[in-house]
């Protein structure tokens, strides 16, 4: 548009916008200032902004606590695991129904979409079932299997968005240029595909580190994700803000960063490109 | 635009994910359909195949059940309005020229990758708490009497925390449909005389209107569900048992299987309605 | 070498009978062109001998040997795509190189034959781009580029000028005919756009409905339609064709008169009738004449300037020995 922006108005909505996005924010940078406070100063009354005594003993504290490196391994394990194990069965899946569309390739993505509408409550009790028949209650496989399967229509979806914005003469391309199955996979295929695979698998840790249905209720000490203890903070001992914002903030910190790099991705993935 | 060998070795590479996702609904679905129809109590060693449909007239006819539903639709409308009403806003302000875009940006999603968990117990505890959170701080400074939102508002509170949580994703996509408007189509209503708020109402607000359309499928899909924030806050109580909470209690605390599978069928009824309308929006879009 | 022989090549899409058994014959170093109307099933045929499509029935050679059921990368063809269907995470460098080194080419012959190719196309500049940084006909050459280094048996171009401006397409046409010329090679070319086909062609393959409706030289083709579809088709402004009254006169269903082949004089004539929208391109004047016994205006060519204005009458003749008959199945009279 080649409109003439008065400076006023510009600094008017800059003002504005900066304010209001403060103030979404300011919940985080709360818990963050207050992760830094001494439990004393982190509830003292008026509140203490910027200016205190600056330390990272709660980080040492919850650190020392002997279940969250545990908490922290099973969430990057359970994070990770689902996610790749997720690819690897939804490549070949979302590659063919790019490349290869038959008459049911809409039925069989609308049907996979409706799975993940499945509320989880409805398969709660079998599921617990299951892996008490199968011996894998409160393990990380478990989680990783559940998991996958809860995001698999997202990551089929969004794979298949990416996939089909390859255009298929440039496979037949390669093709016509005497390249094998091998090697257009290799030379063409995989560097087009690759950006759309790493969305994919970021939005996806995401998701998954942030689940907090079957992380919360199929776990208890051994394979319990970062989302399980936090929730056991919801019984406070004593003063405990310092140490919840540090717990918090660890919890929260890599996601936060991995989630402002992917915000792009996250409308794809989230609306099954019902929106462009 | 295929030959036939890429169409056999198609299938067989969509097979293992459409056989996982088939296991995964149909064993423990027709699972619970079963256990829906028995009167399973293991806590008492009861076990009795067949009972019929007593366990959904009896589910069906509790008080709790209806009660779960309105606090459910209480949840849910209230997260809705908050969402859409200010992701509307947001997504127009951000769209406007400013300084620094991309950071308001960063700072108005940031919410949404916050573990429910986290956020659960930071409002509850740094913000809600009527001895040291900030709210009571804010009321005295303006001479009020601190407020106990969680056992007061608790249904209130727990709104609060799910819209902020969600906020950013709303914001996120109405803001997406916001930038795909031509700016032709803005240019070509201000040539026709149309005021600020009539491009509003008639340009821009029926352009977002699928986009809002998702928003709320979507949102009701994933808030239907909402868990972690109830069971770190209130645990159920003071009127916050949402349906799926309800069955949660069922089957887990009390350990009435038939009962909370029969809930469960219906809460997948439910959600089932909300996501054909999904489904059907989702598909228009393959189309084309 | 580049013979490539089609016998009762036949396609279906399911049970949608594309390309009915069809013969067809393209000489080594011949520039053929397929051309019809969208739909007409000529990509279909392109993608047929290319190998990116499996035929239902019938046999392909390429040289005399069977090449039905070989895949597209061992037929020796190589393929210009309507998109240029470029790597766009290779250089324009590497893009021309991968066929050669698909094949296992040696890297000295590799850079010999790119440093030629690029030199032809006026590329040298260009080898370390990325083909997003290129204008739309610099990917055209690159595309082209990719295809001759491999010295096919035989280049096939999907509608490739389709994307260019019209300025662009002019001087592409020319580049790609001065190629043939001097490559030497068997060239088959797929367009919608006749004048791509008579201004390229050394043998035009007119299909419609996936039927082969006439094969000839551009000239025969101009000259003697066999039917009202090739003679709508062929030639710019398009034929007059009209039926009734009209062609009983001249023993025969429908009678076909080019723009070209009608005099205007100054009274009497065959058809009297009212001017209507005129276009003066300096060289030429087409008028849309309305005649009143006819549904469709007719076009007709005049010289360089004509002071007739809309509404004016206007008598034509046309040339006696310029008239086409066809009878009423649509075919041509001799």
């Amino acid at each position: 548009m080649a409109r003439a922006i008065t400076p006023r108005k510009k600094i008017m909505w800059t003002a504005l916008a900066w304010g209001i996005g403060l103030l979404i924010f300011f919940p985080i940078m709360w818990t963050f200032l207050t992760s830094f406070k001494s439990e004393a100063t982190a509830i003292s009354d008026p509140p203490v902004w910027f200016i205190f005594d600056w330390t990272t003993e709660n980080y040492s504290a919850v650190l020392a606590r002997s279940n969250y490196p545990l908490a922290l391994t099973n969430s990057i394990v359970i994070a990770v695991g689902s996610t790749l194990l997720g690819i690897l069965i939804a490549v070949p899946a979302a590659w063919a129904m790019a490349f290869v569309p038959g008459k049911r390739t809409k039925d069989v993505l609308l049907w996979m979409l409706s799975t993940k509408m499945l509320p989880a409550v409805g398969v709660l009790y079998p599921l617990v079932l299951i892996a008490k028949y199968f011996g894998v209650m409160d393990s990380r496989i478990l989680l990783v299997v559940i998991l996958m399967l809860i995001n698999l229509p997202i990551i089929v979806w969004m794979l298949y968005t990416y996939f089909r914005e390859i255009p298929g003469e440039i496979l037949e391309a390669a093709r016509m240029d005497g390249a094998s199955l091998k090697n257009e996979i290799i030379y063409v295929l995989t560097p087009m595909a690759v950006p759309g695979i790493a969305s994919t698998i970021l939005l996806n840790i995401i998701l998954a580190w942030n689940e907090a249905f079957w992380t919360i209720l199929l776990t208890t000490v051994n394979a319990a994700p970062l989302t399980k203890f936090i929730a056991s903070f919801s019984a406070p001992e004593g003063l405990f803000y310092a140490k919840l914002s540090a717990a918090s903030i660890m919890a929260i910190a890599p996601i936060l960063i991995m989630g402002w790099f992917s915000q792009k991705q996250l409308v794809r993935g989230l609306t099954f490109g019902a929106v462009k | 635009m295929a030959t036939e060998h890429s169409k056999s070795s198609a299938r067989i590479m969509i097979a293992p994910a459409v056989f996982v996702l088939l296991v995964w609904m149909l064993v423990p679905l027709c699972m619970t359909l079963y256990f829906s129809f028995a009167d399973y109590r293991p806590l008492r060693a009861t076990f009795d195949a067949w009972i019929g449909f007593d366990n959904y007239v009896s589910f069906l006819t509790s008080s709790s059940f209806l009660s779960s539903v309105v606090t459910t639709l209480q949840m849910v409308a209230g997260i809705l309005v908050i969402t859409i009403g200010g992701g509307v806003m947001l997504a127009l302000l951000l769209d406007q020229p400013m300084f620094g875009q991309g950071i308001v940006r960063i700072l108005v999603i940031g919410p949404f990758f916050v573990m429910p968990t986290v956020s659960a117990l930071v409002w509850k505890n740094m913000f809600f708490n009527v001895d040291n959170g900030l709210f009571s701080y804010l009321f005295k400074f303006f001479g009020a009497q601190p407020y106990d939102f969680l056992s007061q508002a608790p249904l209130l509170s727990i709104i609060v925390i799910v819209a902020w949580q969600w906020l950013p994703f709303a914001t996120l996509i109405l803001l997406t449909a916001v930038q795909s408007l031509s700016s032709e189509q803005i240019e070509a209503a201000e040539m026709d005389g149309a005021s600020p708020l009539s491009r509003f109402w008639h340009i821009i607000l029926p352009h977002l209107s699928r986009a809002i359309t998702v928003v709320i499928l979507i949102q009701t899909i994933f808030l239907l569900s909402i868990f972690a924030e109830i069971f770190v806050t209130t645990n159920g109580a003071f009127g916050t048992r949402t349906l799926t909470y309800l069955v949660y209690q069922r089957v887990l605390e009390s350990q009435n299987i038939g009962l909370g599978s029969a809930g469960g069928i219906i809460a997948v009824i439910l959600a089932n309605i909300v996501a054909i309308f999904l489904m059907r929006i989702v598909g228009k879009n393959l189309d084309n | 070498m580049g013979r490539i022989t089609l016998d009762k090549v036949q396609k279906k899409f399911g049970d949608v009978e594309v390309i009915p058994p069809l013969d067809l014959t393209v000489e080594d170093g011949e520039f053929v062109v397929f051309v019809g109307p969208s739909g007409c099933g000529k990509s279909t045929l392109l993608r047929l001998i290319a190998g990116l499509e499996d035929v239902t029935g019938g046999e392909i050679r390429i040289d005399g040997k069977p090449a039905t059921d070989l895949p597209p990368a061992k037929r020796g063809l190589a393929m210009v795509f309507q998109s240029y269907a470029l790597y766009p995470h290779m250089s324009v460098r590497k893009n021309i190189a991968f066929p050669m080194k698909m094949a296992g080419m040696d890297k000295a012959e590799q850079d010999r034959r790119i440093a030629k190719a690029a030199e032809a196309l006026n590329l040298t500049d260009y080898l370390d781009r990325r083909p997003g940084q290129l204008s739309g006909g610099q990917r055209q050459r690159v595309a082209i580029g990719r295809a001759i280094v491999r010295e096919p048996a035989a280049f096939l171009f999907d509608e490739p000028l389709s994307n260019l401006d019209a300025a662009l397409r002019v001087g592409m046409r020319l580049e790609i005919s001065e190629l043939h010329k001097r490559l030497d090679t068997t060239m088959i070319y797929v367009t919608h756009d006749q004048v791509e086909a008579m201004t390229m062609a050394d043998k035009i393959v007119v299909l419609r409905a996936g039927h082969i409706e006439q094969v000839g030289s551009p000239l025969e083709l101009y000259h003697a339609p066999r039917n009202t579809f090739v003679a709508g088709f062929i030639g710019s402004p398009k034929m007059n064709l009209m039926g009734g009254e009209a062609a009983k006169r001249h023993d025969a269903a429908t009678i076909g008169i080019r723009p070209e082949h009608l005099d205007v004089v100054d009274g009497g004539g065959t058809f009297i009738g009212k001017v209507g929208v005129s276009e003066h391109l300096g060289s030429d004047t087409f008028f849309h004449v309305h005649i009143p016994e006819m549904g469709e205006p007719m076009t007709v060519r005049a010289g360089g300037e004509v002071g007739l204005r809309h509404g004016d009458t206007i008598h034509l003749t046309p040339q006696a020995d310029k008239i086409h008959r066809f009878d009423e199945k649509g075919l041509r009279i001799e």
